[in-house]
C-alpha cells in the first residue's frame, strides 16, 4: 500500500534500457522521493509538480490531529444501549485523515494533480479581491444583528458588486436597496423567514 | 396496480392552480440556475431550502422536483451556446453541441437536447415508478448492519469511483465526515469537536455546507481569477428540428435513456459515465461518423438523454433507501430531514401522498419544461448577459440570507465563509466536492446504524458484519477498493510482455 514506492521502482525498471537516465533515477530514488522526476512514466509532456498541494496535506494532517485530540478528551461511556460510545468514530476519522495526508503528499511530490489536471497550478490569484470580498462579508456578519438585514444585506450586495468590478455606484446601490427590501418583505414577512429587522424595527 | 392508483392520486393533488404555480416557479428557477455557469441545482435547492421552511412539505418538494429537472435543461443550453459545461454531466454535450452552434445549427442542437431531455425524463420517471417500489420491498427486510454496509458502499464508491484521483476523493470525503461529526452526539449527548464554541453544539447544517462550498466558493473562485469579462455567446435562431434531425435523434434518445437510468440508480454511478458511454455508442452506430467532432446531432441527443435519465435514476436510492448519490439528492435528503421526514423504505407507507405527489410533480414539471423552454430559449439566453459582478454579488447576498435563516445566528455566516474558503481551495487543487457533501449527510447516518448494529449484538463486533446481504455489499466494496491494485498488476504484466517482445 505504498503507491509512491511502487510506481517509483516501476519507473526505474522501465528505464533500464537507458542506463544514463537509470543511474540518475536510482540516485534520485535513494536520496528522496521529492527528487524523482519520473521521465519514463509519462509519455505526455512532463507534469509540472504542484507543491502548493502540500499545504492541503498539512491542513488535513492538522485536522486529523485536532479530531483525535478532541476524541481523546471524551469520557469512555459504555452504557448497555450504546456499547462503543461516541469515541471510536472520530478516532478512526482522525487516523484516516493523517494517513490520507501522507499519501496525498506522496502523490503531490510525485507530480500528481487533481481533476483539473493541474490547470490551475500556475495561475496567479487575485488575493486583493478575495480579501476585500471577505472583508465585505465579515462586515455584514458584524452589522446584521444591529442594523438589520435590509441595511446590512444591501451593503453586502453593493460592496461585493463594487469589489467585483461594477463601476455604476448609484445604480448598484439602488439595486442593492431594492433587493434588500424585496427579500425582507417577501421572505421575512411573507414566508416567515428569520431575518432581523435591526434598527429599522417598527419602521419596516 | 396499487402504485398506479397512488400515482393518479398524486396527479390529482398536483393539478391544482396553486401547486401548478409552484411547479412553474420551480422549473423557472431550475432553468435559470442550470443556465448560469457556476450555479447548479444542488446549490439552488440549498439556497431555497431555508426559504421553504414556511411552506407545506408537499409544495416544497414539488418545487425541488421542478428545480431538479429544470437545471438539466438549462445546463445543456449553456453547454451548447457558451462552450462551458454548467455541470460535469454536460461535459460531453459540449463536444458536439458547441460545434453545431458554431455551424449555425444551434437551434437544432437545443431542440434535440430539450426534446431528448423530455423523452428521457418521462421514460426514466416511469421506470422510477416501477423500480422504486421493488427496491422498497427489498429494503424493508434490511436491518441496521445491512444499512451500514450499503452506506459504506455509497461513501467509498463516491470517493473512489468518481473523479480522477482517489486520494483527493478520500480527502474530500473525510472532510465531510468530520464536518458531520461536529456537534452533540445523538446517543450520549456529549459534545464532539466543538472546542467549547456553543454555537457549534447543534452541528453544521448541510445547507450551510452546500451553500458555502458551492455558492460562496464559486464566487470567491471567480473573483480570484478575475474572470469578470463577458463570455462569447453564439447567437441562436429558431429552435426547431427538421425531418432528418428527428430521424437521427430518436434512436440516441432511447439508447441514452436506457444507459442513463441504471447508472443513476446505483450508488456513485453518476451522470458522467453514462453520458460518455452514450456518446461513444452513438459514434459507433452512426451513419454519419465523419460528422462526429464537427457537430453531429446524435452526439447531443444521446448524452443529453442519458444525463436526464440518470438524474431521475438517482431518485430511486434516495427515496427507497434514503441514500443520496449526487449532490442534489444529498440536499434533497437534507430537505426531507428538515421536515422531520426520513426517506427510506417506510417513506412510501408513512408519507405515501407526499412521495407520489413529488413523482407526479416530476412528470408535470418535465412537460412544462418542454412547452415553456422550446419557444423561450432565446429569451433565456439573455440571462447569460447579466454582468458577473451583479451575478456573484447576488449569490453572496442570497447565500448569506439563507445561512442566517437556518438558525437566526450571525455566527452561521462565519461558518459559511470558512466553508467558502474551503470550497475555493478545493477548486484550486482540483479536489472533488461531491464526496464531502455526501459525507456530511451520510456520515452521521452511517454512525447511527453502526452503533445500532452493535447495540443489537450487545457490543460484539461481529454484529457489524451482519447477514448475507451485508457480505455481498462488502464484497463489492472490496472489489472497488482493490481495483487499482488489480489494474496496476495488469498494466505491469502488459509492460513486462512488451519488454520481452522488445
Amino acid at each position: 500500500m505504498t503507491p509512491g514506492n511502487d510506481t517509483g521502482s516501476h519507473t526505474s525498471v522501465d528505464s533500464d534500457r537507458d542506463s544514463g537516465v537509470d543511474s540518475v533515477l536510482e540516485s534520485g530514488l535513494e536520496g528522496s522521493l521529492a527528487s524523482t522526476a519520473e521521465p519514463a512514466e509519462s509519455e505526455a509532456p512532463a507534469p509540472k509538480r504542484d507543491l502548493a498541494q502540500l499545504w492541503v496535506c498539512g491542513f488535513l494532517a492538522v485536522l486529523g490531529v485536532l479530531v483525535v485530540v478532541d476524541a481523546a478528551r471524551l469520557g469512555g461511556f459504555s452504557a448497555s444501549n450504546d456499547p462503543i460510545g461516541p469515541k471510536p468514530v472520530p478516532i478512526i476519522l482522525g487516523v484516516l485523515l493523517v494517513a490520507v495526508a501522507v499519501f496525498y503528499a506522496l502523490d503531490a511530490v510525485r507530480g500528481g494533480h487533481g481533476e483539473d489536471e493541474g490547470a490551475n497550478a500556475g495561475d496567479r490569484y487575485d488575493w486583493k479581491t478575495i480579501g476585500l470580498l471577505c472583508a465585505v462579508f465579515i462586515a455584514n456578519v458584524l452589522l446584521i444583528d444591529w442594523l438589520g438585514w435590509v441595511i446590512s444585506g444591501s451593503l453586502l450586495f453593493w460592496g461585493c458588486a463594487i469589489v467585483l468590478g461594477s463601476r455604476r455606484y448609484f445604480l448598484t446601490l439602488a439595486a442593492a436597496v431594492v433587493l434588500g427590501l424585496a427579500t425582507f418583505y417577501g421572505f421575512a414577512i411573507g414566508l416567515g423567514l428569520g431575518l432581523p429587522a435591526g434598527v429599522l424595527q417598527g419602521i419596516l | 396496480m396499487e402504485n398506479l392508483n397512488a400515482l393518479i392520486d398524486g396527479f390529482g393533488a398536483i393539478l391544482t392552480p396553486g401547486n401548478l404555480l409552484i411547479a412553474l416557479i420551480g422549473v423557472t428557477i431550475g432553468t435559470a440556475v442550470g443556465m448560469l455557469p457556476g450555479l447548479g441545482t444542488a446549490m439552488a435547492i440549498a439556497l431555497l431550502l431555508p426559504i421553504t421552511y414556511g411552506m407545506e412539505p408537499t409544495q416544497a418538494f414539488i418545487m425541488f422536483g421542478g428545480i431538479f429537472y429544470g437545471g438539466m435543461y438549462g445546463g445543456s443550453t449553456t453547454a451548447i451556446l457558451l462552450n462551458t459545461p454548467g455541470q460535469s454531466s454536460s461535459v460531453v454535450t459540449v463536444l458536439e453541441g458547441y460545434k453545431m452552434a458554431r455551424n449555425g445549427r444551434g437551434g437544432q442542437a437545443l431542440a434535440t437536447a430539450a426534446i431528448g431531455s423530455f423523452v428521457a425524463g418521462t421514460i426514466a420517471t416511469i421506470a422510477l415508478v416501477f423500480v422504486t417500489p421493488i427496491t422498497v420491498e427489498f429494503a424493508i427486510g434490511l436491518g441496521a448492519p445491512e444499512y451500514f454496509a450499503i452506506m459504506m458502499l455509497a461513501l467509498i464508491a463516491t470517493a473512489s469511483v468518481l473523479g480522477s484521483s482517489r486520494i483527493r476523493g478520500f480527502a474530500s470525503l473525510l472532510m465531510g465526515l468530520v464536518i458531520g461529526t461536529i456537534g452533540i452526539d445523538a446517543v450520549t449527548g456529549q459534545q464532539r469537536l466543538t472546542y467549547g464554541v456553543p454555537e457549534l453544539a447543534n452541528g453544521i447544517d448541510i445547507v450551510v455546507v452546500a451553500v458555502g462550498a458551492f455558492a460562496v466558493g464559486e464566487a470567491l473562485w471567480t473573483a480570484a481569477r478575475r474572470r469578470n469579462g463577458k463570455d462569447e455567446i453564439v447567437p441562436v435562431g429558431r429552435v426547431w428540428m427538421g425531418r432528418s434531425d428527428w430521424r437521427r435523434s430518436w434512436g440516441p434518445w432511447l439508447r441514452g435513456s436506457a444507459l442513463g437510468f441504471p447508472f443513476g440508480a446505483v450508488p456513485a454511478g453518476g451522470a458522467e459515465v453514462p453520458t460518455f458511454l452514450s456518446y461513444v455508442t452513438e459514434r459507433r452506430l452512426s451513419k454519419h461518423k465523419d460528422e462526429f467532432g464537427n457537430g453531429a446531432i446524435e452526439g447531443v441527443a444521446g448524452p443529453e438523454a442519458a444525463n436526464n435519465a440518470s438524474a431521475a435514476g438517482t431518485l430511486v436510492p434516495m427515496l427507497a433507501l434514503g441514500l443520496p448519490c449526487n449532490a442534489t439528492a444529498a440536499v434533497m435528503l437534507a430537505a426531507f430531514q428538515t421536515y422531520g421526514i426520513q426517506p427510506g423504505p417506510l417513506l412510501f407507507e408513512k408519507e405515501s401522498a407526499l412521495v407520489w405527489t413529488l413523482i407526479a410533480g416530476l412528470f408535470v414539471g418535465n412537460a412544462m419544461l418542454l412547452v415553456l423552454n422550446m419557444p423561450l430559449i432565446p429569451m433565456w439566453v439573455k440571462l447569460l448577459r447579466i454582468p458577473k459582478p451583479y451575478l456573484f454579488a447576488g449569490i453572496l447576498f442570497f447565500a448569506s440570507m439563507g445561512a442566517y435563516a437556518t438558525s437566526g445566528q450571525a455566527f452561521e455566516l462565519y461558518i459559511l465563509l470558512a466553508l467558502g474558503l474551503i470550497g475555493l481551495a478545493m477548486r484550486r487543487f482540483g479536489i472533488p466536492m461531491l464526496p464531502m457533501i455526501v459525507g456530511v449527510i451520510l456520515g452521521p447516518m452511517a454512525e447511527r446504524q453502526a452503533r445500532m448494529s452493535l447495540q443489537l449484538s450487545g457490543g460484539d463486533l461481529s454484529g457489524l458484519i451482519g447477514g448475507p446481504v451485508a457480505w455481498t455489499v462488502y464484497a463489492v466494496v472490496a472489489v472497488i477498493a482493490l481495483w487499482p491494485l488489480v489494474s496496476l498488476a495488469r498494466r505491469r504484466a502488459a509492460k513486462g510482455r512488451e519488454a520481452v517482445a522488445a
